[in-house]
């Protein structure tokens, strides 16, 4: 595969944002993930954050934006996606909670079969971002895609299994959101005290399965 | 050691935040205006990554329980010792008993108290900044509460007592204020090209209101609707403190330091590091003016702060030395 186009623009002094477009894609994703890798080596680059379909890329402040932006490109063009397959990862869900039933109505759907739809994919971890070990998953069945709430929920818990417009999450922290809460997980996708804080790497694969239902 | 008497609305403690981690969805966090943390750690001779406390808003207190060297920084909170002013830009050596108290800030927003050898908790991922959302560094990974006890990695005794400030005359730069108009420079990001030459220099004309919604996450702006001449549904992608980003509202919001690793929205541009401090310091209410600027001469700014902290680290070090 011939990679897609991709557009670097400066961010601020010392960044530099590489992305491409829609729609969201394992294969454009699979580009961005070796690209992240090989970045890393670059002389200068100090930080990278994977986006979905983008790599913000961080360097010394003392290198000149112009030709960090050139390497990036010339890297771009060469680079091919990255192989191999993350680990699968379970996570066990008590289905129930607030918007189940809410979300199944919307879709004219019975829980049971919400559930079924949910269980089903095994999802893949884009990236990890927006709060510490939160994963954007890719692979959620178009079926569920339910828009965010109109005003999002001032608190939501830790654990919470959610869907917010195609994608599927799990809240990583306590903290406000707009997605649905269709389930809660016991599993912690978030340590600071663990020798690998975030439970999930970009490019691992992840099963959600029926611990307990109640609705 | 100090003991929180009054937290005031916020206090906590900040380095310079954590790098390298925004990769897990872990942000930076760290000192809103790191020039005055820095600042402060110069005039003690204390390492550039010590930790200090953040107070924002002011209408905080402490008392000391054993002799520390205190540096006072950033917005003029009204300080007093045992009820007599200590001026801002000020090195003190507190004697055990000793009350430092903060009045509320009505010029600046963010005052900052590093100590001697820094402050005494745990380093988590790398620094000793409290991740309030996340809820780890800084003292148990929270906002600071009355009755919390704060030691020093180095007690102050046995060192010169230090009484001595930065004067208006010899640093001009630290002693102006936020209250009136703050003008911040910002390089232009990826969506500013979907504005036509109109809404940018409204953007750029605009003197835009900072509303009281604002916080360490982003800073809300209130001012005319900027609309775009395409409206793009863009894909999660990376993002810095300082990035301005304009959600369908059409109002901006300028991320800072405990702001998301990642968003959606499209992003006019980035305001440079160098200016993220007086960000830091515009009061609420107050007046915002963005400058179009390059990056070149942004990394020019950066340098010109290096070289500040370095000289109050140079002209000061006799006071130190015992």
């Amino acid at each position: 595969m011939t990679s897609p186009a991709a557009h670097v623009s400066e961010m601020g002094e010392s960044a530099l944002l590489i992305q491409s477009g829609g729609p969201m894609s394992l294969d454009v994703q699979r580009l961005y993930w070796a690209l992240d890798r090989s970045c890393r080596d670059l002389p200068g680059v100090t930080e990278t954050v994977l986006g979905v379909h983008s790599l913000l890329v961080r360097f010394d402040p003392q290198a000149e934006v112009a030709e960090t932006a050139a390497r990036l490109q010339d890297l771009w063009n060469e680079t091919r996606p990255a192989d191999g397959q993350g680990r699968l990862v379970e996570i066990p869900v008590h289905y129930g909670g607030e918007d189940l039933t809410e979300l199944a109505a919307c879709h004219d759907l019975r829980i049971d079969e919400v559930i079924a739809l949910h269980t089903a994919p095994i999802y893949t971890v884009f990236a990890l971002g927006s709060q510490p070990g939160f994963p954007y998953l890719g692979g959620l069945d178009p079926r569920l895609a339910t828009p965010r709430r109109s005003s999002p929920r001032q608190r939501v818990d830790e654990g919470s299994v959610v869907i917010g417009g195609e994608q599927a999450g799990v809240i990583a922290r306590t903290s406000p959101s707009g997605w649905h809460i269709i389930g809660a997980t016991q599993v912690s996708l978030f340590d600071h005290a663990r020798d690998e804080p975030a439970l999930l790497q970009p490019g691992d694969r992840l099963r959600f399965s029926v611990e307990e239902v109640s609705a | 050691m100090i003991r929180i008497l009054n937290p005031g609305l916020g206090a906590a403690v900040q380095d310079l935040g954590r790098r390298g981690l925004a990769n897990i969805g872990v942000g930076r966090s760290g000192a809103m205006d790191r020039r005055a943390l820095r600042v402060a750690n110069a005039m003690l001779g204390n390492a550039e990554e010590a930790a200090g406390l953040e107070i924002t808003l002011g209408g905080f207190s402490f008392e000391t329980l054993e002799p520390v060297a205190i540096a006072l920084a950033g917005a003029d909170t009204e300080a007093t010792l045992d009820g007599r002013p200590l001026p801002r830009w000020w090195a003190r050596t507190l004697l055990p008993g000793q009350v430092l108290r903060m009045g509320h800030s009505r010029t600046g927003m963010r005052g900052y108290i590093a100590v001697s050898g820094g402050l005494d908790v745990p380093e988590v991922l790398g620094s000793r900044a409290t991740d309030a959302k996340g809820g780890f560094g800084g003292h148990d990974g929270r906002l600071l509460k009355a009755g919390d006890t704060l030691t020093t990695a180095a007690e102050s005794s046995g060192t010169r007592a230090l009484d001595y400030g930065l004067s208006p005359r010899a640093w001009p730069d630290l002693w102006a204020d936020g209250s009136g108009e703050t003008e911040v420079r910002f390089v232009p990001a990826m969506e500013w090209a979907d504005y036509d030459e109109k809404a940018r220099a409204l953007f750029c004309a605009t003197g835009w209101t900072i509303e009281p919604a604002s916080n360490r996450i982003g800073y809300r702006l209130y001012g005319p609707e900027m609309v775009p001449t395409i409206r793009r549904e863009l894909l999660s992608h990376g993002i810095l403190p300082g990035t301005i980003q304009l959600p369908p509202s059409g109002r901006p919001v300028v991320q800072m330091l405990d702001a998301n690793t990642v968003g959606g929205y499209p992003k006019l541009g980035v305001v440079i590091d160098a200016d993220l401090p007086l960000l830091a310091q515009a009061t609420l209410g107050s007046t915002l003016r963005f400058r179009e600027f390059c990056a070149a001469e942004a990394r020019a700014a950066r340098r010109e702060e290096d070289d500040l902290v370095s000289a109050i680290r140079r002209a000061t070090s006799h006071q130190r030395k015992g």
